[in-house]
């Protein structure tokens, strides 16, 4: 039996854990989400190292919940916004966006 | 600690693969793969009885990355090999995904047999009006007068509408949308995942890179954005007067009929011989 190891990565958004046989399954923990009812204050979670600003989310948002950074980076600039719509989910092009249920 | 959820489409990649692909920034490929595992999750199908066949190009690459049976074949014989792999196991869902190179130039010939033939394979077929991954060759989806690397002056030849060829060569579903239209996209493959005979949804999809910055069509969003407003259901699409439709087109399913189907009509031929 091979022992996984697990590589910690901290950003600012929080920690990502990420097992040796499967870096896609993370989990993710967020410093400012702590029970099911922030979700409201954080909607969205953007995953930095899979986006290619593209600004496909920024640009499709009904709500203008996302906003560029000058940078080009989406971020979430209104999360009181939010309809739940999961159009930044679904036309995220890079899989980097996951948009929370409501 | 709460914990972000899991996108469904996380669950289905292969986990050794490098992150992020290989697809240009705002290509919508990735929006296309990411419709297809959602309503390959809605219908619930195993892993191991969906098969995902591709040959070359940008779209080809989809199967690469998804944890499914797959086949990366040659160059527009994605269809020759599905028909294979239908025949040797008729119970498994086959999808192919097909560029439009791919489909009806390089593999014109295997598209509309497969269409007469009515064998129960879900053809995905991405249309971005160029050969993008060998360098933006003009392709028989490129429209008349478009830039390519290799009509400079403008392309000359006629466009191939990839949907009245699959009616006229006998495709049993058939179906037009864009990789705007995510949600539509998802509920058309799921349809066409479900029908029995041979489907086919055509997708536009935005190539920003190659065919938008030869064309002068802005970034992905723009293109996006074009795509939005030139896509019309057919209702919409009939009420414009003739000078409005330059550039527009219809999406929707535009054939959705039951036909005996290839590998029934085999196994019925086969069992009946073995009775004599």
């Amino acid at each position: 039996m091979l022992e996984k190891k697990n590589k910690i990565e901290k950003h600012k958004e929080g920690t990502i854990i990420k097992t040796e046989d499967s870096p896609v399954k993370m989990e993710v923990e967020v410093d400012e989400i702590k029970t099911e009812g922030d979700y409201k204050k954080s909607p969205v979670y953007i995953y930095h190292d899979w986006c290619v600003n593209c600004g496909i989310c920024v640009e499709f948002c009904p709500t203008k919940t996302l906003a560029k950074k000058p940078d080009g980076s989406p971020y979430v600039a209104n999360p009181e916004k939010c309809i739940h719509c999961e159009m930044c989910d679904r036309l995220c092009p890079n899989f980097a966006i996951t948009g929370a249920k409501r | 600690m709460a914990k972000i959820p899991q996108k469904i489409i996380h669950n289905y990649l292969r986990h050794r693969k490098q992150f992020p692909h290989v697809w240009c920034p705002g290509c919508s490929n990735g929006i296309i793969l990411g419709a297809i595992i959602r309503a390959i999750d809605e219908l619930k199908y195993e892993r191991d009885d969906v098969a995902m066949i591709s040959g070359i190009g940008c779209s080809s690459r989809m199967p690469v990355y998804v944890d499914f049976n797959t086949l990366h074949t040659l160059h527009g014989r994605a269809l020759a090999y599905a028909t294979g792999v239908k025949m040797f196991k008729p119970e498994m869902k086959v999808i192919v995904i097909t560029g439009d190179g791919d489909a009806t130039a390089i593999g014109g010939n295997h598209f509309i047999h497969a269409c007469r033939r009515n064998i129960d394979l879900t053809t995905i077929v991405v249309n971005n009006n160029i050969y993008g991954m060998t360098g933006g060759q003009y392709s028989p989806t490129t429209p008349t007068g478009d830039i390519a690397t290799t009509s400079p002056y403008g392309n000359i030849d006629p466009v191939f509408d990839i949907c009245k060829l699959a009616l006229g060569a006998g495709a049993t579903f058939v179906a037009r949308t864009t990789a705007y239209h995510v949600i539509e996209a998802q509920s058309f493959i799921k349809q066409a995942l479900e029908h029995k005979g041979f489907s086919i949804v055509e997708i536009m999809s935005a190539c920003p890179v190659i065919y938008g910055r030869l064309n002068k069509k802005g970034d992905a969003p723009a293109m996006m954005r074009e795509m939005k407003e030139n896509a019309l259901p057919l209702e919409k699409f009939d009420e414009l007067a003739p000078e409005e439709k330059q550039g527009k087109y219809i999406r929707g399913i535009f054939k959705q009929e039951i036909f005996p189907e290839y590998t029934e009509k085999y196994a019925e031929l086969v069992a009946s011989l073995q009775r004599e």
